[in-house]
Parts: C-alpha cells; structure tokens; sequence
C-alpha cells in the first residue's frame, strides 16, 4: 500500500495504467489506461467483447492482468488485494444478473451486507444494533422496497432484485460502485427509476455504469469513455463521443 | 403470580410458532427418554408394553442416524454442500469409541492378553501400537470422538474450498475420501482389526453392555445428545453466520464481492458437521456392538443423503425424522421382503424427488421455501444417477 512513484493528479478514485489481460493469446485489456475522479459518474460503452467485464474483473480482483497497474483512491494497490479484500477497502461491484440471496428474504440481504469486519465466529454471536436497523431502514427507503422487506428475494420482480443487489452495495458505504448493465430487462418505468437511483447516488459515491442501452447511458452520463478491443477508443461528454467518427465507425453506427 | 404464567406462556407459545417441527421433535425425544426407561424396566417381560432389548437397540440406532441426518442436513440442506462422505466421519467416531471398548475387555479376551485386543494377539504383535496408547482412558477417547472427524474435515475442507471446488466435484471427492478410508481400514496391518473390525465388547466405563439398564442409559443418553445437537444446529442456522451460509449456496460470488471470506464459512460448518457425526457414530457402536470397514462403505453416506431427502432438507428436523422413518421401514422391509428392499429405497428416493422436492415435511407447510428447493432439483438428479449405479453394483 506504498504510493506510486509517478503519482497522478489528486482526486482519482480509480487509476488503471497500461492494463493488459490476455486468455489463450486474445487480448481482452490491451494496454488500457483510465482514470476516474472522485465523485463521478462515469459510463463505460463499447460493443461486446471491448473488455468491459474484464477492466471490473482487474479491479474487483476476480482477474489478475498480466502486465500493468490498477490504483484505488490513489494508495490502494488493487493488484496486492484479494476479492474479499477490495470489498473492504470499499470497491462494491454490482453483477450483470441480478445476483441476490433468493432464499433469504430482502431485509436479510441488507443484514448480511452490513459493513464491517467479518469472520464466522464473530457473526455467530452478532446482533444487529439499532444504528444497523436504521441503516437498513434507510436502505429500503432509497431502493424503494420498504414494503418488500419480509419478502423473499427470490420472490421480487427482476427490476426489484436489481435494486436489492444496489441497496446491498450502499449497505457497504463503498467509495467506489461497479455497475454492470443495471437496466438490462427492465421495463421503461423500472429503468427510468433506476437513472434516478443512480443518479442520487452519485454525489457521496463514485460510480461506473457499464451498459448497452444508449438512451439510458444518456439520461444519466456526465462523461462516457468508449472501449474497443480492449483500449480507450474515446472519452468526454455524451455529445462529443457521439459525434467521434471513430465511435460513430466501430459502436454507434452498427 | 398471574403475569409471570402469562409471560411464561406466551414466550413458550412464541418458541413454539417459531419452531414446530423442532418443537415437536423436542418433545418427542424428552419422551423417548422417560418411556424407554419405564417401558423396560418398570413393564414386566410379559407384558405386552414391555420393550425387549432388541427394541432397545434399535432405537438407539435410529437416534444415531437421526444425529448423522441432523449433521448431513447442516452442511446439504443449508450450505448446498452436498458431502457424499459423512459416513466416514461417522465411521471415525464409531472406531475411537470401538478402541476404548476395546481396551475395556483386558484380559476377558479369547486369548486372555490384559493389554493387547485379540487381533493384535492373532496378528502376533507384541505392543500395543503407539495409536493405540491413552484409549483405556474414557475422556482420551471423547477427545478423538470430536478431534479426529474435526481434523478430518478440517484438512479436506481446507483444500477443497479454498480450492473452490463445489456441486458434483465436491461430492465426488468426499465418495473418494470415505472409500479410501474404507479400504485402508480393511488392511490388517493398520491396526484396526481388518475387515473384522472390532466386537465382543464387554462394558463402558464399568458398566455391562449386556444389560438392559446400560442400553437404556445409552439410548437417553443419545436422545440427550440429539436434542442438544439439534439445539446447536439451530443456533447456527439462526445466526448471521448461519445466514451466510444459505446466502453462499444461493450465490457464492456475491457474497465473495460483499467482503466474506466464504471459504471459512464453509470450513467451520463443515467441521462442526463432521464432528457431530462423529459423535453419533461413536454413541452407534456401543449400542449395535461392532464396528468394521463397512461403516466406511459409499453406500451408506448415500443413504444417508436419502434419509434426508425424503424427511425434508434445510428444517433439521425433517432430516432427523426422514432418518428415523427410512430405517424403521428399512428393518420392516429387510425382514418381510429382503430382496426388495433396495428397489424400495431406490424407488422411494426417486418418487420423493419428482414429487416432494421439500420432503414428506414439505406436505404440511407453506410454500416459503419453494424457491430453493427448485435450485436443489440438478444435484438430486446428479445424486439420484449415482445411486442408481451403486444400488445396481450392490445387487450384483
């Protein structure tokens, strides 16, 4: 957890720096190089197989690259970190699926996404306390599923599940969210909600939004980076990358 | 004075919503404790109520199993962990008991030997091996009872979940583990009898096996350790820990990105599991009065899985009762119809897959956990495969 010598400017939440991840000889990370700041929301675009899930599996540890850097809040070294490990440092990474405990039911989710150190003797004898109840209480609020609370998971509408996967990530208070394609089979109502969700959430947090629905990525992009086989192909306003004839040749013109 | 009966009910009524099924089970185990007893020894021999040592015995064995279900279903019905080798642990209890009854004969031995068991006389071996040391002492034994299976568990554990090996895999291994073992214990020179194993105890802790009142001590004595390990498992199940645990089968990933290391979760589950098999198995041995390879044998892990399948898994207490009721049906059948019952056991576990997925439990309750019944559906057809081939081996 030593900085890094050629520090970048202050304020970045996330640096990758010459990133590269090949399987079997294909280049999935091709010398990716990006940076976020604190705060931001950032949408990430790019046609299937640009390396997308692959940069949120470097930074959540799942992947390990073969050559490069990849620095959280500008001291943590991701590279040095196990899974469990970046999840504690405060890096919350929302699946494509909705992936939540389905036998368990949503207020049970929250619970067991409480932050904090956790073993298995400790959480054998723990108790929530009353902040936590509060914490969890709020959470509901935020995602909208107060009235779900003592529904199993497994039970709940795939927008709904959607939001219990985000909800339990807040429970975490990370700095930084990964969001892989939050909309993905929601209905126009759910998807307008979920803009607004991520939306409030972005001034405490930082967050990249993976996704394919380009309407979506729209209503709720301040700055879009475009991957494209595994590179930045380009990066700025919604406006400026949709006009990139680059862009225009590789992604939004098929 | 009237308030406190009313608050002592309701909060007897409030345990009893919360739990039923192991409320029931309670209740019926604290009454096998007082009828056994009374039933024996106070009902004359002639008496139609009286119940014969052979009835004795038998359900002593049907709580061990009951305790060797209630530790499967930990692990299975909870964890998803599909462990296809808890007869070994079982098998591993049963012979730490066997080696302090063992040692309790002396010189009543056929050969008359005060330190040496008979097979080691027959073997010609002239000292006892060094792992035989400290078993003439009752607590040495409780101590592997408990420690062995824990290591066991503890090192395969170890391995394969940091490995993360799951599903089939893991199942399979377990299958691997417990044959091993089966035939390393059939070997005369390991030092446990070969494929004899151990008989013809005598007492426990002073006591002789053959009388009625030191079988009813070890039936109560089991009921005992079955309520409390059912106890136990609940207190697991019912912490944030024991909710971990469910929220790993549903989705491993997910709470690997929450930031729990899952593979300890499931390392200690599986260890606590495997010690209460353990303890079953050694309570089992002084009650059917032999203990030999065949404990190890596959099929008897998978029959234990059936056990808990047709009871019900993820309650405990189906499992337990699953256990109790398969093997009752199990003596009727291999009494009246030897040759049928495999196919009966066979045909059982299939029917209750297709049509109970929640187990004979699942008739009576609410749907609530439908869902994760579903999600069990590919690992019983896995399983179900499997003990088809084994039942077909076995007939052969």
């Amino acid at each position: 957890m030593i900085r890094p010598p050629d520090l970048p400017s202050p304020g970045k939440i996330l640096t990758l720096d010459d990133v590269t991840v090949s399987f079997d000889g294909f280049k999935a990370l091709d010398g990716l190089t990006l940076s976020v700041d604190r705060g931001e929301l950032r949408c990430i675009i790019g046609p299937n197989g640009a390396g997308k899930t692959t940069m949120m599996d470097v930074v959540t540890g799942k992947t390990r690259p073969d050559h490069g850097s990849a620095w959280f809040a500008e001291d943590v070294d991701l590279l040095a970190l196990s899974e469990p490990e970046i999840a504690q440092a405060g890096i919350g990474r929302k699946f494509q699926k909705p992936t939540v405990f389905e036998s368990l039911t949503v207020f049970e989710n929250l619970e067991l996404a409480i932050w904090g150190d956790k073993s298995f003797w400790k959480d054998l004898v723990a108790r929530l306390t009353r902040a936590e109840r509060r914490h969890i209480d709020d959470i509901l609020d935020v995602t909208g599923l107060t009235t779900e609370r003592a529904a199993l998971a497994g039970t709940l509408s795939h927008g709904q599940k959607q939001w219990l996967e985000i909800g339990m990530l807040l429970m975490q208070e990370p700095e930084l969210l990964l969001v892989d394609e939050p909309v993905a089979g929601m209905t126009p109502d759910e998807t307008h909600r979920t803009a607004e969700l991520l939306l409030s959430l972005a001034a405490e947090h930082s967050l990249i939004v993976v996704e394919h629905d380009m309407d979506f990525v729209r209503s709720i992009a301040r700055r879009v980076t475009v991957l494209h086989e595994g590179r930045v192909l380009a990066d700025g306003d919604m406006g400026r990358v949709q006009n990139d004839p680059l862009v225009v040749e590789v992604y939004l013109g098929a | 004075m009237l308030t406190r009966v009313v608050r002592v009910g309701r909060r007897l009524w409030t345990a009893w919503d919360a739990d039923r099924g192991g409320t029931v089970l309670l209740v019926l185990l604290a009454g096998v404790a007082i009828a056994v007893p009374a039933l024996n020894q106070l009902a004359p021999a002639s008496s139609a109520l009286h119940l014969s040592t052979y009835s004795l015995s038998l359900i002593g064995k049907y709580l061990c199993y009951a305790m060797l279900a209630l530790a499967l279903d930990l692990v299975w019905g909870y964890g998803g962990i599909l462990s296809l080798g808890h007869a070994a642990f079982f098998a591993l209890g049963g012979y730490a008991m066997g080696m302090y009854l063992m040692r309790q004969i002396g010189s009543r031995g056929v050969y008359g030997d005060p330190i040496l068991p008979d097979f080691m006389v027959f073997l010609n071996w002239q000292k006892l091996p060094w792992f035989w040391v400290g078993f003439n002492h009752f607590w040495f034994a409780l101590l592997v009872i408990a420690a062995l299976p824990a290591l066991l568990a503890l090192l395969f554990g170890w391995f394969a979940f940091r490995s993360r090996v799951t599903g089939v895999y893991f199942s399979i291994m377990t299958q691997a583990l417990s044959y091993a073992l089966m035939l390393a214990f059939f070997r005369n020179d390991m030092g446990f009898g070969g494929n004899n194993g151990f008989t013809d105890f005598k007492d426990i802790l002073g006591f002789d096996l053959h009388e009625d009142g030191t079988r009813v001590m070890l039936v109560v004595v089991t009921a005992a350790a079955l309520a409390a390990s059912y106890l136990a498992c609940r207190a697991i199940v019912g912490s944030r820990a024991g909710r971990l645990f469910r929220a790993i089968r549903d989705a491993e990933s997910r709470a690997r990105f929450l930031g729990y290391r899952v593979e300890s979760y499931k390392l200690w589950v599986f260890v606590f599991s495997a010690v209460l098999a353990g303890i079953a198995g050694a309570l089992y041995v002084p009650q059917v009065g032999i203990i030999n390879p065949g404990e190890f044998a596959p099929i008897n892990s998978i029959e234990a899985v059936i056990w808990v399948a047709v009871g019900g898994r993820g309650t405990l207490f189906g499992a337990a009762a699953g256990a109790v009721l398969v093997n009752y049906a199990k003596t009727y059948f291999t009494g009246a119809l030897p040759e049928l019952w495999l196919y009966a056991l066979g045909a059982l576990f299939v029917l209750v897959t297709l049509f109970l997925p929640r187990g004979l439990v699942g008739l009576g309750a609410s749907r609530r956990r439908a869902v994760q019944a579903g999600a069990a559906a590919p690992v019983i057809w896995a399983l179900g495969s499997h003990v088809g081939v084994s039942l077909g081996s076995k007939l052969k």
